[in-house]
């Protein structure tokens, strides 16, 4: 098996040196090696649908196009640290499946031959699943997540394991084990996370779609600071089955893409009830890509007066505010709501993600699989050292902190509080839900932020959240588009926020939002 | 502190145990708990396993039908309450046979609870023992400590048993002595044979027990301080480690010391109980609603299918059977000594002619013998179709009881079952109606005195006369004809 580990943390990323020197560092490193320019950087891949009339008429060659991939990555991905290893053999085993069967003039699946690549906390056979963690390095799942499945079964070409912020925990992958990824718009600043690498791949065309993961934004944050597309599905629409858990009432899969119509492509693909996971839902899945298709009609917006106070970075305000506008243009009654509990849902998603991570990681344990720490003496040591070794700062905060909220005597203050507050949240959208069809609002009070900005303050780190979190906890699915970008050319994105399983609605604001800000 | 010093009947008098059990029993699926796994016991370590219940990174529980089924049965059997939802919890704690860090459990709401079960008293009364509820979880793996070269320094981990579907069946502290103890576990599992749900063995570890123990003055409004006694392996030795438990702490409230608050460990081999960790060391075990799993929802109308697929319960079973088969209340348990024994028992019983005749013979001429040869049911070399045969061979007077105790008697000198010894031995019978009458004759000629009561219509004395002419036949007389041919001779008199 030809798996290529890219790059390993602990070459360029020493213990105990701190994210921002190690960030000049790799800066100067690959600037260097390299003498890569960041111009070339930021491109758009071609869209899935051309791409696909392309390899069925054997215009185009998924071999050659995957080839053309792997060259690209050969060359961005040093800087950017984008993939943490390549499945190249497997897939361009799956790429001449796809050119063989273009030529025999078969019928192709949704996604034959389009290059995809996957976060590293989904697993996939045959290639590492790190979770962007050192407690897993080198792990190698037996299973294929079912999303990861079903992108297989529709002829995509996986081109490997993308970078991520450690179990999915950070906004500005800075917190993966391998080292942070760079934001191809400027690769002094971060992606976001913690599907950081997800985003940076398409932005970078180093993949024409990825597959990442939102628990608390995780999805929306990144595709906002790259400039890209990002679902956030509706909680149960698309399995968990193979995702390395993180906060399994939080976590989703979903896609990264281009363009809206192409994220559709990639949801229509994987998203379904999966026997697998007790949580997917029955619900038939619609025909998302000609939902896309279809006029704004009269749709009632909602634009929550929360989302805009204090803290929302005023050059974002604007490029949302114009995104607005144009919805309005468009023919859709724009109406001003309030959720007010929207204070609560930083500290509400904090008790509950760490709470359900506090027992989603205790098996990492050094005892079947991952790091088992050399040093140990006893069993005691045995857990002890091989997770103090192998979980880094922000996972071990996180640990902590949902340990602490699940301890006797203090679960009815903090886990028990917050779900009731939970519940309150869900409420309160799905009473605004009554009135409008779809909520906008920024999907990050501010643009990308720079390499260590936020490295020494979570709470500033966990700010970055505070616009996404609140559809996380009541699991209504939305869409990040772009809608324009700040004076320093930094992407801003508009989070469309549709109600449970109405992704069509979002994907058709979205749609019209992309419209407007292409001209 | 040791119980060696023995306590007066006198001072042991004074205190009241309190007992509560907690038994785990694994339910009989074909499948694990959460996945598609075999649930079975003694395969190879580590081969029946897969990404569930080795909670590999990534996977997910998703809840076995049958189990749930089970489960309910289990509730419904103890005549609890079955919740129309009830909630997976997660159990936090570490351990190598544990893969996931924690143990998907229920917690505060179980699937059943507020049940009870009866047991007998020493003074043939009842007394109903509460159960507090039943709840649903999955079996951790074994961490197997001995047994290999490099035990002394290596713990090996067996993950087959890991997602095997529990019930953990909780009872309030009702049990006043160990004997009470015994008896609960006996009618337990009694119960959950009969249900069907496990098949509760206890060498396989189908059916594990943990009891809480502690003692007060009598008439004292409080309990006093529990012990959990855990690694108890039989229900002889529950009641040993009760009865060691107990003297224990009456011993150190005797003393004027305090019971502790702690988990104790019973090693059969002393015939004591250890320390093995105290309060202070109890786990915080973190529980919280288990987020991989919607609620579980039994509703209505699953709760009546699942009730009406409930075999008879041992109870109601004796109570039909004394009924239907005229016993007793002795008789009804030897024949429900197990759900198996008494199936078997009534599959024969219902082909024959005279099912009572066949509860009859198996009690008594069968029951006899095994006790004078101090053997068990299953010991028998007559089995239940021979008994069955010779059931209807009685009721269609092929043979005479006589012969039928002589067949027996052969059977079990040989060890052999009773139809091939009828096939060898089968007893010549005389249906020959004149040489029977003439039988009759000379014995009718040999007693005129009884001739003269019979015709004084005294009728009963012509049994006086089939004896008679029974005996003079040798016992092969065919007694249906024999009957008829007396009463014939006798009103022609």
């Amino acid at each position: 098996m030809n798996v290529l580990v890219l790059r390993l943390a602990n070459s360029r990323f020493p213990l105990g040196m701190t994210a921002r020197k190690a960030n000049a560092r790799i800066m100067r490193d690959g600037m260097a090696e390299l003498g890569v320019g960041t111009k070339d950087l930021v491109e758009k891949p071609a869209t899935i649908a051309s791409l696909r009339e392309g390899i069925a008429s054997g215009v185009i060659s998924a071999v050659e196009l995957a080839e053309q991939y792997y060259a690209r990555i050969a060359a961005h991905n040093p800087l950017l640290n984008v993939y943490l290893s390549l499945t190249k053999e497997q897939a361009l085993e799956q790429a001449a499946k796809v050119d063989a069967a273009a030529v025999k003039g078969e019928i192709l699946g949704p996604l034959a031959g389009i290059p995809i690549g996957v976060k590293d906390v989904l697993t996939m056979q045959g290639a590492p699943s790190t979770a962007g963690s050192a407690i897993l390095k080198g792990y190698e799942p037996p299973y294929d997540a079912t999303s990861v499945a079903k992108l297989k079964a529709a002829g995509a070409v996986l081109l490997g394991k993308i970078n991520c912020d450690e179990f999915a925990m950070g906004s500005s992958n800075e917190n993966s084990a391998y080292g942070p990824v760079r934001n191809p718009v400027d690769t002094e600043r971060v992606p976001g996370g913690s599907s950081g690498g997800s985003a940076a791949a398409v932005a970078a065309n180093l993949a024409v779609a990825t597959l990442g993961t939102d628990t608390g934004g995780s999805i929306r944050q990144p595709a906002s600071f790259c400039g890209v597309v990002g679902v956030l599905p509706t909680y149960g629409r698309v399995s968990r089955y193979g995702l390395i858990a993180f906060a399994s009432s939080l976590d989703r899969v979903g896609p990264f893409a281009g363009n809206v119509r192409d994220a559709a492509e990639v949801l229509q693909v994987i998203a379904g009830q999966d026997p697998k996971d007790a949580t997917s839902s029955a619900r038939p899945v619609p025909d998302y890509i000609g939902e896309t298709e279809k006029d704004l009609d009269k749709l009632r917006i909602g634009v929550p007066e929360e989302y805009f106070g204090e803290g929302l970075d005023p050059e974002v305000r604007a490029a949302v505010e114009s995104g607005i506008d144009s919805l309005r243009k468009a023919g859709c009654e724009i109406k001003k709501i309030s959720l007010k509990h929207t204070q609560y849902a930083i500290p509400v998603y904090y008790l509950i993600a760490t709470a359900e991570a506090s027992a989603n990681l205790a098996r990492f344990d050094g005892v079947r699989y991952g790091h088992r720490s050399a040093k140990a003496t006893n069993l005691a040591s045995m857990y002890r050292l091989s997770r103090e070794e192998g979980f880094g700062p922000e996972v071990k905060r996180r640990i902590l902190l949902g340990t602490y909220a699940l301890s006797a005597g203090y679960y009815d203050a903090y886990y028990k509080k917050a779900q009731q507050v939970r519940r309150i949240l869900a409420e309160e959208f799905l009473t605004a839900f009554g009135e409008v069809d779809a909520i906008v609002t920024p999907t990050a009070p501010t643009a990308a932020f720079k390499l260590g900005e936020k490295t020494d303050d979570p709470l500033a780190m966990y700010l970055a959240d505070i616009y996404t979190v609140t559809a996380s906890l009541a699991g209504i699915c939305g869409v990040t588009v772009p809608c324009g970008a700040t004076s320093a050319g930094l992407p801003v994105g508009m989070q469309v926020l549709g109600a449970h399983f109405q992704e069509s609605t979002a994907f058709r604001v979205a749609r019209a939002v992309e419209a407007a800000n292409a001209i | 502190m040791s119980a060696t010093a023995v306590l007066s009947p006198d001072v042991i008098d004074k205190y009241e145990p309190v007992i509560g059990l907690e038994v785990h029993v694994q339910l009989l699926t074909e499948t694990k708990a959460f996945c598609g796994c075999a649930n079975k016991f003694g395969a190879a370590p580590n081969t029946n396993v897969c990404p569930v219940c080795l909670g590999l990174p990534g996977a997910l529980p998703v809840l076995n039908r049958k189990a749930v089924e089970f489960a309910t049965l289990t509730g419904l059997a103890l005549n609890c309450q079955v919740r129309e939802r009830s909630i997976f919890a997660r159990k936090n704690y570490f351990y190598p046979d544990l893969p996931k860090g924690y143990q998907i459990s229920q917690f505060d709401k179980p699937i059943a609870e507020h049940g009870w079960i009866e047991i007998p008293t020493p003074n043939g009364g009842i007394k109903r023992i509460g159960v507090t509820r039943a709840h649903m979880e999955e079996d951790a793996g074994k961490s197997i400590h001995d047994g290999f070269a490099d035990s002394l320094t290596k713990t090996y981990v067996d993950l087959n048993r890991c997602g095997t579907p529990l019930v953990e069946i909780v009872s309030e502290p009702d049990l006043r002595t160990p004997d009470e103890a015994f008896e609960y576990l006996t009618k337990l599992k009694e119960i959950l044979l009969f249900a069907g749900v496990s098949d509760c063995n206890m060498e396989e570890g189908s059916l594990r027990c943990d009891a809480n123990v502690s003692v007060r003055l009598k008439g004292a409004p409080k309990f006093g301080t529990k012990a959990e006694v855990k690694n108890v392996n039989s229900f002889r030795y529950i009641r040993a480690a009760l009865e060691y438990e107990i003297e224990r702490q009456i011993e150190i409230v005797e003393s004027g010391g305090r019971v502790a608050q702690e988990t104790r460990l019973w090693n059969a081999g002393e015939g004591r109980t250890y320390s093995m960790r105290s309060k202070e060391q109890a786990h915080d075990y973190r529980y919280f609603p288990e987020p991989d799993l919607p609620p579980l929802i039994v509703s209505e109308e699953w709760k009546a299918e699942i009730a009406k697929s409930m075999p008879e319960l041992p109870e109601a079973r004796r109570k039909r059977m004394i009924a239907e088969y005229e016993l007793n209340e002795q008789d009804a348990q030897t024949l429900t000594s197990s759900r198996e024994f008494a199936d078997r028992f009534e599959e024969v019983a219902g082909k024959a002619k005279n099912p009572r005749r066949v509860a009859n013979l198996l009690l008594s001429e069968l029951g006899g013998r095994l006790k004078a040869a101090n053997l068990e049911l299953d010991q028998s070399p007559i089995s239940l179709t021979g008994i069955g045969l010779a059931a209807d061979l009685l009721e269609e007077s092929k043979i005479s009881s006589k012969q039928l105790k002589q067949l027996f008697d052969i059977s079990f000198e040989k060890g052999e079952d009773f139809p091939a010894v009828y096939e060898r031995e089968k007893p010549q019978q005389i249906t020959d109606a004149s040489a029977i009458e003439a039988l009759i004759d000379q014995v009718i000629a040999a007693n005129a005195a009884q001739v003269a009561q019979y015709k004084g219509g005294k009728k009963t004395v012509a049994g006086f006369f089939v004896g008679q002419v029974m005996r003079a036949s040798k016992g092969q007389a065919n007694p249906a004809l024999l009957n008829e041919l007396v009463t014939k001779k006798l009103d022609a008199q």
